[in-house]
């Protein structure tokens, strides 16, 4: 139930980016979302992509240092609240989130990556509060 | 294979050859090389004076830069017409210095190249790949002439096209590499890159390596990446005294044997220039004792080692170098403390994390040092983890600061980031400006 997050050591230098999504592209794997943030020296460039392992191993053939992260899909229906729906269920259950973004934000397939300090608890705790979790195939899919 | 009689003589036999030629040698310098006839008066040593292999203390040193000022050919003791081959150091600290060989000159060359290419691993079947660069380098041909000497079949491939060099290697059963270690390990990677298994693809069983330190670091990640069958020894030489052919290990890699016959070796305090009680640690002062085109007296070498007298496991009874711990030329002034690149070395390659390659910045920012070292993410120890990233570069730096006594600046990169070398490895970079190191 986990989907593979590539996450890819980079450099704060220019085209460092540029490189990653132009080996991928040239290999026809689709980015479904990215995350990245404002570091100092480099960051953890993470990507939702069609298909993880075979996006790795292109990125290791050009020097890129990455590895495949186990994360979780939440789909969040388009009501107010539901959100805070998911935190309140990791906070009951004393799961920290480490990291969270939007994979989707259609009306309807509405869906977030969330990284917790333990994602099998998470994984029942969301189920628990009603929420249904992302199936990785259409994850990779989107 | 012991090559060479010579290398098995008891301690008063060598120490009477010795003798013999250091009285020839220093009779033939004052007759023949007035830059050096000007020193030795200049002190008030004649020839004579030279009576026990101690006595060697009273000569005048040769430097560097005595060699510069009289470049290009002021220190050949022949005439040009017995000349028969020039060689030069590449000069990357300034004007190159020149060596010259008498026909003579080339013989014992080979000869003393072939013993050590012998305690290395080298025999008659060996087939050996010289990647070292051709031309006015002495490495290459050295060892070539060496090697040949043996009968190994030779390929001399030179430097460049890394990609064509494990062709060779692979398709011709290259079985000895002749490299700088840093060019080897570069070697590795690119087939790997190349999706070949260097312990499969290619067989090596000795790499004779040369032209830049060997840390145990770098041997033991040289093991690593070609397999355990592989013997990884250095030799010793620099292209003043004539190039490789000095000293070199055996297969018990507990020091490099001195052709002790062709090279005086003594170990000196590189500040006051006294000589030191063997077993000392110091500078290295070479004097060449079988030389007719540039017969060097107390050449100062600034690489830094002691010297070993116990008998060696493998029957040669020569007098060892311990492997290098610097040299005086490497030493960086950080903050006021001593630091040697090969210090830092030693760390970085004793974390699996990151991969071999690494670089030395030294800057000056306001009035303080600041050492900044870059290295590479091994490919496959990616995480995640911010925080764990972040450890890393605490753990190398805490590492560091044990042995070095500084805070570093530790650069995580990308795999392959860093520049790779084939000829000596440039790892430092030092941009303070010039007058603040001559302090």
């Amino acid at each position: 139930m986990f989907i593979k997050q590539l996450s890819i050591f980079i450099e704060n230098r220019p085209g460092r980016i540029n490189e990653v999504t132009k080996a991928l592209a040239e290999n026809d794997i689709n980015i479904v979302c990215v995350s990245l943030s404002d570091t100092v020296d480099y960051g953890v460039f993470r990507l939702i992509v069609s298909n993880p392992k075979t996006a790795q191993e292109i990125l290791t053939s050009k020097g890129f240092s990455s590895t495949l992260t186990d994360v979780v899909g939440v789909k969040l229906p388009p009501h107010f609240g539901m959100l805070n729906k998911l935190t309140d269920a990791l906070t009951e259950a004393t799961i920290s989130l480490s990291y969270i973004y939007a994979l989707n934000s259609g009306k309807d397939d509405a869906a977030v990556i969330i990284k917790t300090s333990d994602n099998k608890k998470a994984l029942d705790a969301i189920k628990a509060a009603g929420l249904e979790i992302l199936n990785p195939s259409a994850a990779y899919n989107l | 294979m012991i090559w060479a009689k010579e290398e098995t003589l008891s301690r008063n036999e060598i120490e009477e050859i010795q003798l013999v030629k250091l009285k020839k040698t220093v009779a033939y310098v004052y007759e023949n090389l007035p830059a050096y006839k000007v020193k030795m008066d200049a002190v008030g040593v004649k020839p004579e004076h030279i009576k026990t292999l101690a006595d060697v203390k009273y000569l005048p040193f040769i430097t560097k830069q005595d060699m510069r000022d009289q470049y290009p050919f002021g220190w050949f003791a022949v005439p040009q017409k017995d000349i028969v081959r020039i060689h030069a150091s590449s000069g990357t600290t300034g004007k190159p210095t020149v060596v010259g060989y008498t026909r003579r000159d080339l013989e014992n060359w080979a000869e003393c190249v072939a013993r050590l290419a012998c305690a290395g691993g080298a025999t008659p079947e060996s087939v050996a790949q010289i990647c070292f660069g051709y031309g006015m380098f002495t490495g290459a041909l050295g060892l070539h002439s060496g090697l040949e000497r043996i009968g190994a079949a030779i390929i001399p491939s030179s430097t460049g096209n890394t990609q064509k060099q494990i062709m060779y290697m692979k398709d011709f059963g290259t079985s000895l590499l002749v490299a700088t270690p840093s060019y080897a390990l570069r070697i590795a990677e690119v087939a790997m890159e190349m999706g070949l298994n260097p312990q499969k693809d290619i067989n090596l069983k000795v790499g004779l390596f040369g032209s830049e330190m060997l840390t145990e670091a770098i041997r033991a990640e040289c093991v690593k990446v070609f397999g355990d069958q592989i013997l990884v020894t250095s030799n010793y030489g620099m292209s003043e005294i004539g190039g490789p052919g000095v000293s070199g290990e055996c297969e018990y890699l507990c020091g490099f044997h001195i052709n002790e016959d062709h090279f005086l070796c003594e170990i000196i305090d590189p500040k006051t220039g006294e000589v030191l009680p063997l077993g000392e640690k110091g500078e290295l002062v070479v004097t060449c004792l079988d030389k007719e085109a540039q017969p060097l007296v107390r050449y100062r070498t600034r690489d830094i080692t002691r010297l070993i007298c116990e008998p060696c496991k493998c029957g040669r009874t020569t007098i060892r170098m311990e492997n290098f711990s610097g040299r005086t030329d490497d030493m960086l002034k950080i903050k006021g403390v001593n630091v040697f690149p090969s210090q830092i070395e030693e760390v970085l390659l004793s974390m699996e994390e990151i991969g071999p390659h690494y670089e030395i910045i030294v800057e000056k920012v306001g009035h303080t040092d600041k050492l900044t070292i870059r290295v590479e993410l091994a490919p496959d120890k990616m995480t995640d983890d911010y925080q764990k990233l972040n450890a890393l570069a605490k753990k190398i730096n805490s590492k560091l600061k044990v042995i070095l006594g500084l805070d570093t600046i530790i650069k995580l990169e990308s795999p392959n980031t860093l520049q790779r070398f084939e000829g000596k490895a440039k790892r430092v970079r030092d941009l303070r400006p010039k007058e603040t190191l001559m302090n």
